[in-house]
C-alpha cells in the first residue's frame, strides 16, 4: 500500500522547482557509503485486504473463545460502554499533536483540564497532572519527586506488598541516582504493610504503599501517613486498580502527599498491556516539583474562558536537564478516553460498578470456600489471594477447561507458593463463578 | 479597511466544562451492583476505609450530555484528519484507518498480558515480527519494545549506556549534545546521572568532528546526536565521528526521532549508532492522540544486547515467552510488555507498504520538505543553505523592520486553516520556523500552504498590527499564556460548596 499522492506528473513538476534531476539527486549529499548498503530487506507491500486477513490471523491465535478469565494482577478486565471508545477514536482527538497552538486545540486541552479536575477529585487531591504513561512509571516519578523534596534522605521505602513490577520500576529509576537506596518492607499477616520504625523513616524520603495493594488488600493509608510524616518523610499510595478508589477512603483524605494510579481501569482495553495511563495527583504546594504537563485555565484576547499548556518551565522543552522530568509525549488519548468513562459513569455510576465489583469478588470468594481459604484477612475489593493446595496442579487442570483461575502467586512471592490471585470483576457473572469453582475443586483430585 | 475580530467560527458551538453540565442524580450508565450477590461495601469495609465523600465532584450527566460534550470539543481541534499539520520534527503524517481497525480487534484488543504464553502466541509473533522489521531499519541486532514513547526509549538507552561504562570499571560523568537537539536529550541523560556538555554546530548546521574530538575527554560516557538533526540536516561525518566516539570509549546514542528521513537511505548502524529510539508515532504512522500514547522500541549494537530491558521475548520448542532472565539487563522500564496497542498499529503499516514502500514514504517526505523549502527560500530566509532532508528551517529575520515575529506568523497561519510549524525551535535559529509537511501531503495543500505563508509576509509590511494580533478566525483568540502561569488554576471548582 502507499499513502503518498504524487502522481508522475507531480514528481517532475516538484523536482523543476526544486531544481534537482532526480528524487534519488535529493539525498546524495548523504555519503554513498552509507547509501549503498541501506536498500530495506522487507517483505513487499500487500494490500489492506491482505493485510486485514494477515492481523486477523495472529488475533485469532490469542486467547480462547470459550475462555473465562479471573487474572487482575494490575490490568483489569472492564466493561468499556461503546459511546467511549467512539468519542475517543474522533480523528480530531486522534490525530492532534500536543496542543502547542492553544487557539486550534481547544477539544484537547478543555478534555485536559477536565481530566484533571476528575482525577483530583477521584483521589481527593487537591491537583492532578495532564497524565504519565502507566501506574508503574508515575510511581517511580512520584519517588523521584520525593527525593528532590527531601534532599538528604539517601532511602525510598516501598512496601513489599506493592506490586512487583512496580517495585522493579522504581528500582530501574532510581539506578540513575548514585545515592539512593531502595528499601522493601515486609507485609504482615493480614496482607497490609508493617510500619517500618522511626529510624527508617528518618532517612527516608518516602514511603510507598500499593492501594489496594498486589494481594488486593487495602491498607490503612492514614494511619500510615500520620507514621510517615512524624518521621518527616512523605507518603504515595500507588493504585493498580483505579475503580477502587469510588468506594474507598481518598488518598487525599488520609493524608497522603502524592498519589498515582494506573487508569487503564477507567474505560481502556487490556491491549496486552498497554498503552495504559499513569494517573499523578499530589498537594498543591508541590505544583513546581510536579513531573509532566499541566493544562490550565486563562482568557483570550476578548476575554472568553480558554485552556492552555502551562508552568512548562519545569518541563524538559524549557529546563532542559534540569527539568522534573525527561516526559514528552504522555498517553494523552488514553487520559481523553478516561475523562469520557469517568464522565459518562459519572458520579453514580462509578459507585455503582465498584459496588457491583467488591460485591461480586466477595460472593465468590464465599463460593470458593470449599477449593481453598483466604490467605489475608483484611479487607480487599475485587482481587484476593485465595491459599488452595496443590495451587499450580489446579491452576493448569482449570487451564485445560478454558479457566485462568487467576494468577500462581508463586513466581513473584516463593513464600505463597500455594496461593492464587484472583479478581473477578463486573464482567463475571454467577455462571463464570461457578465454572472457577468446579474448576478449582476438580484439580484436587 | 475593518480589522478582523475574534469570533467564534460558524458552525462550531459553545460548550461548558463537563462539570457544569447535567444535573444531581443523573448518570449516563448504571450497572446493577447486586447482580452478582455478596455483601454491600458497607458490610465489609471499617468506616475508617471507606470513601468519605460520596464522590461529589464527578459528572452527574447522561449519555447524550456525555456525546454532544466530546462531539463539540473535539470540532474545536485542528488536526491530522482535518489539515496539513507541519510540526517540524513532530512529523505528523496521515495515519491509516485501517490500523485503528485492526488494533480493536477482539484478540488484540482484550488480551490480558499475564495470561499464560499458551495463549498469546500470536501477539508475541506479532512483536516479534516487528521487531525484526525495525533491526532491519536500524541495522542493529538488538532489540527491545518496551518503552512507552520516545523520552522512555531515551531514558532506557541512556540507562544500558550507563550499565555499560559501570561494567568496564568506571560510568562516566558528562553527555555531549548537540546544542539543536530536543530537549528531552538532556532531560534523559540527567535522569540517568549525568551532566551535559553541549556541543556547538558549525556554519553547516552540522556537528564538527574536531569540536566532537577536542571534548570527548575519558570522563564522556556517549554522544547523543539526532540525525538527520532538528535542521533536517543528515551529519555528513557521522562515520567518522562514530568511530572518534568509540576510539574516546565513549557510545553513540542516536536520536531516531526522524528515522522517516532515513528508510532506505542510510541505516544508524551503519554510522556508529551503539543505541537508537524510535517514535512509532513519526516514523509509522500511529496516531499522536493529542499528546500520545506514543512507543519508544530502542535497538542496540552487540555491544548493549546484555542491557536489554526485561521482560524479554525468547523462542523455545513450545513457541514464545517472556524471560527475566538476563543478569545485565538494566531491570524493567514499565509494567507488562510495552504499549502493544500501538506496536500493533505499526506493524499493520510497515507490513501494508513494506519494504518498497517504506523507502517510498522517505522518498516523498524528502521530496515534499525540499519543494517547500524552494517555493519559500525567497519569502522566509533559511535558517542554513546546507542541502536538508524531509524538514526545513527559516526564520523571521527578514520581517524585522515589520515588529511581526515567528509567534505572529504562526498564529496568523491558523486564520488560513493550516497548523503551525514548529515554533522557535531548534533553539540554535532564532526565530525559527520549522516545516515538515511529511509525505502524505499532496502538491496542492502544499502549493496553499506556501501561499498561505507567502500571503503572511505581504501583510506583515502592510498590515502589521492585523498580524501581530492574529489569530482572528480560530475558536477563540489569542490566549494569556502569562496569567495562566502567574495564578495557576489548574482544575474545576464549583462556584459554591455543595450542600
Amino acid at each position: 500500500m502507499r499513502f503518498t499522492p504524487h502522481t508522475e506528473g507531480d514528481v517532475r513538476a516538484m523536482l523543476a522547482t526544486i531544481g534537482a534531476e532526480s528524487v534519488a539527486a535529493l539525498v546524495a549529499h548523504v555519503p554513498a557509503a552509507l547509501r549503498d548498503v541501506a536498500a530495506l530487506r522487507l517483505p513487499p507491500g500487500i494490500d489492506e485486504r491482505e493485510v486485514r486477513a494477515e492481523m486477523a490471523s495472529l488475533a485469532a491465535a490469542n486467547g480462547r473463545p470459550d475462555a473465562v478469565v479471573f487474572l487482575g494482577a494490575g490490568a483489569y478486565p472492564h466493561f468499556i460502554p461503546a459511546a467511549v471508545e467512539q468519542l475517543a477514536g474522533r480523528a480530531e482527538f486522534a490525530t492532534a499533536y500536543t496542543p502547542y497552538q492553544p487557539e486550534v486545540s481547544q477539544g484537547t486541552l478543555q478534555v485536559t483540564f477536565e481530566f484533571q479536575t476528575a482525577i483530583a477529585a477521584l483521589t481527593g487531591m487537591e491537583l492532578a497532572n495532564a497524565g504519565m504513561y502507566d501506574g508503574a512509571t508515575a510511581a517511580a516519578e512520584a519517588v523521584l519527586m520525593t527525593q528532590r523534596l527531601r534532599p538528604g534522605r539517601p532511602l525510598v521505602a516501598v512496601s513489599r506488598a506493592l506490586h512487583p513490577q512496580y517495585r522493579a520500576v522504581i528500582a530501574t529509576y532510581l539506578a540513575g541516582l548514585p545515592d539512593a537506596e531502595l528499601v522493601e518492607v515486609p507485609y504482615r499477616e493480614d496482607g497490609t504493610t508493617e510500619l517500618p520504625s522511626d529510624a527508617l523513616l528518618a532517612r527516608a524520603s518516602c514511603l510507598v504503599l500499593g492501594y489496594p495493594n498486589v494481594f488486593g488488600a487495602i491498607e490503612d493509608l492514614e494511619h500510615t501517613a500520620a507514621a510517615v510524616h512524624a518521621a518527616g518523610a512523605l507518603a504515595v499510595s500507588a493504585t493498580a486498580e483505579a475503580l477502587a478508589l469510588p468506594l474507598l477512603r481518598t488518598p487525599g483524605g488520609a493524608g497522603v502527599d502524592i498519589a498515582v494510579a494506573e487508569g487503564q481501569s477507567l474505560g481502556l482495553p487490556l491491549a496486552y498491556g498497554g498503552p495504559g495511563l499513569g494517573l499523578f495527583a499530589s498537594r498543591q504546594s508541590f505544583v513546581r516539583n510536579l513531573p509532566g504537563r499541566l493544562v490550565g485555565e486563562t482568557v483570550d484576547t476578548l476575554g472568553r474562558r480558554g485552556y492552555v499548556l502551562t508552568l512548562a518551565t519545569r518541563e524538559q522543552h524549557i529546563r532542559r536537564e534540569r527539568a522534573t522530568s525527561n516526559i514528552c509525549t504522555n498517553h494523552g488519548l488514553c487520559a481523553l478516553q478516561a475523562t469520557i468513562y469517568l464522565s459518562l459513569l459519572g458520579r453514580h455510576g462509578l459507585r455503582a460498578v465498584a459496588e457491583r465489583n467488591l460485591r461480586g469478588a466477595h460472593a465468590l470468594a464465599a463460593r470458593l470456600g470449599r477449593a481453598g481459604r483466604l490467605r489475608f484477612a483484611a479487607p480487599y475489593f475485587n482481587e484476593f489471594v485465595l491459599e488452595i493446595r496443590g495451587a499450580r496442579r489446579r491452576w493448569e487442570t482449570a487451564l485445560a477447561d478454558g479457566v485462568v483461575a487467576g494468577l500462581p502467586l508463586g513466581d513473584w512471592y516463593p513464600e505463597l507458593e500455594d496461593c492464587l490471585l484472583v479478581c473477578a470483576t463486573e464482567l463475571h457473572d454467577t455462571a463464570a463463578h461457578a465454572r472457577l469453582a468446579s474448576a478449582l475443586e476438580q484439580g484436587g483430585t | 479597511m475593518e480589522r478582523p475580530t475574534a469570533i467564534l467560527r460558524p458552525g462550531l458551538l459553545p460548550e461548558p466544562l463537563i462539570f457544569e453540565r447535567g444535573a444531581p442524580g443523573r448518570s449516563g450508565a448504571l450497572v446493577d451492583a447486586a447482580a452478582a450477590g455478596g455483601p454491600e461495601s458497607s458490610e465489609v469495609l471499617p468506616p475508617a476505609l471507606r470513601r468519605e465523600d460520596d464522590l461529589a465532584g464527578l459528572p452527574e450527566v447522561s449519555e447524550l450530555d456525555v456525546v454532544r460534550h466530546f462531539t463539540r470539543l473535539s470540532q474545536w481541534n485542528f488536526c491530522a484528519a482535518t489539515t496539513l499539520y507541519p510540526l517540524g520534527s513532530c512529523t505528523m503524517k496521515y495515519n491509516p484507518v485501517m490500523n485503528e481497525a485492526v488494533a480493536h480487534l477482539s484478540g488484540f484488543a482484550d488480551l490480558h498480558p499475564l495470561l499464560p504464553t499458551s495463549w498469546t502466541q500470536g501477539a508475541m509473533e506479532l512483536m516479534a515480527r516487528l521487531a525484526d522489521f525495525l533491526r532491519e531499519v536500524s541495522g542493529l541486532p538488538g532489540m527491545t519494545l518496551q518503552p512507552a514513547a520516545g523520552a522512555h526509549g531515551e531514558l532506557t538507552g541512556m540507562k544500558m549506556i550507563r550499565a555499560y561504562h559501570v561494567d568496564r570499571g568506571d560510568a562516566r560523568r558528562r553527555v555531549l549534545i548537540p546544542a539543536s537537539a530536543h530537549g528531552t536529550n538532556p532531560a534523559s541523560a540527567a535522569l540517568c546521572g549525568y551532566g551535559v556538555t553541549e556541543v556547538p554546530a558549525n556554519r553547516e548546521g552540522m556537528l564538527d568532528i574536531e569540536t566532537v574530538r577536542r571534548l570527548l575527554a575519558s570522563d564522556v560516557a556517549a554522544l547523543m546526536v539526532t540525525n538527520p538533526n532538528t535542521l533536517g540536516v543528515f551529519e555528513r561525518d557521522i562515520a567518522a565521528i562514530g568511530a572518534a566516539v568509540h576510539d574516546a570509549g565513549a557510545l553513540l546514542y542516536c536520536d531516531g526521532a526522524n528515522m522517516n528521513a532515513l528508510m532506505g537511505v542510510a541505516k544508524p548502524g551503519d554510522m556508529g549508532a551503539d543505541v537508537l529510539q524510535f517514535n512509532l508515532h513519526k516514523t509509522f504512522s500511529t496516531p499522536h492522540g493529542g499528546g500520545g500514547p506514543g512507543a519508544g522500541p530502542v535497538a542496540v549494537s552487540a555491544r548493549l544486547e546484555e542491557y536489554l530491558p526485561i521482560p524479554r521475548l525468547v523462542r523455545d520448542a513450545s513457541g514464545w515467552r517472556w524471560s527475566d532472565d538476563f543478569p545485565g539487563a538494566i531491570g524493567r522500564v514499565r509494567s507488562f510488555h510495552g504499549n502493544f496497542g500501538m506496536l500493533v498499529r505499526a506493524y499493520c503499516y510497515m507490513r501494508a507498504l513494506g519494504g518498497d514502500g517504506l523507502t517510498d514514504a522517505t522518498a516523498m517526505a524528502v521530496l515534499n520538505a525540499n519543494y517547500v523549502r524552494a517555493r519559500l527560500q525567497g519569502t522566509y530566509p533559511l535558517a542554513y543553505p546546507t542541502p536538508s532532508l524531509h524538514e526545513c528551517v527559516f526564520s523571521d529575520r527578514d520581517l524585522e523592520p515589520t515588529g511581526v515575529h515567528t509567534l505572529d506568523v504562526a498564529k496568523r497561519l491558523l486564520d488560513y486553516g493550516f497548523f503551525a510549524p514548529t515554533i522557535y525551535f531548534p533553539l540554535v535559529v532564532p526565530g525559527a520556523l520549522m516545516i515538515e509537511p511529511t509525505e502524505t501531503e499532496s502538491k496542492e495543500t502544499l502549493d496553499e500552504f506556501v501561499a498561505a505563508l507567502e500571503g503572511i509576509a505581504a501583510e506583515a509590511r502592510r498590515d502589521p498590527e492585523m498580524v501581530k494580533s492574529a489569530p482572528h478566525a480560530t475558536f477563540v483568540g489569542r490566549l494569556d499564556e502569562t496569567r495562566a502561569a502567574r495564578r495557576p488554576v489548574l482544575r474545576w471548582t464549583p462556584p459554591e460548596p455543595e450542600r
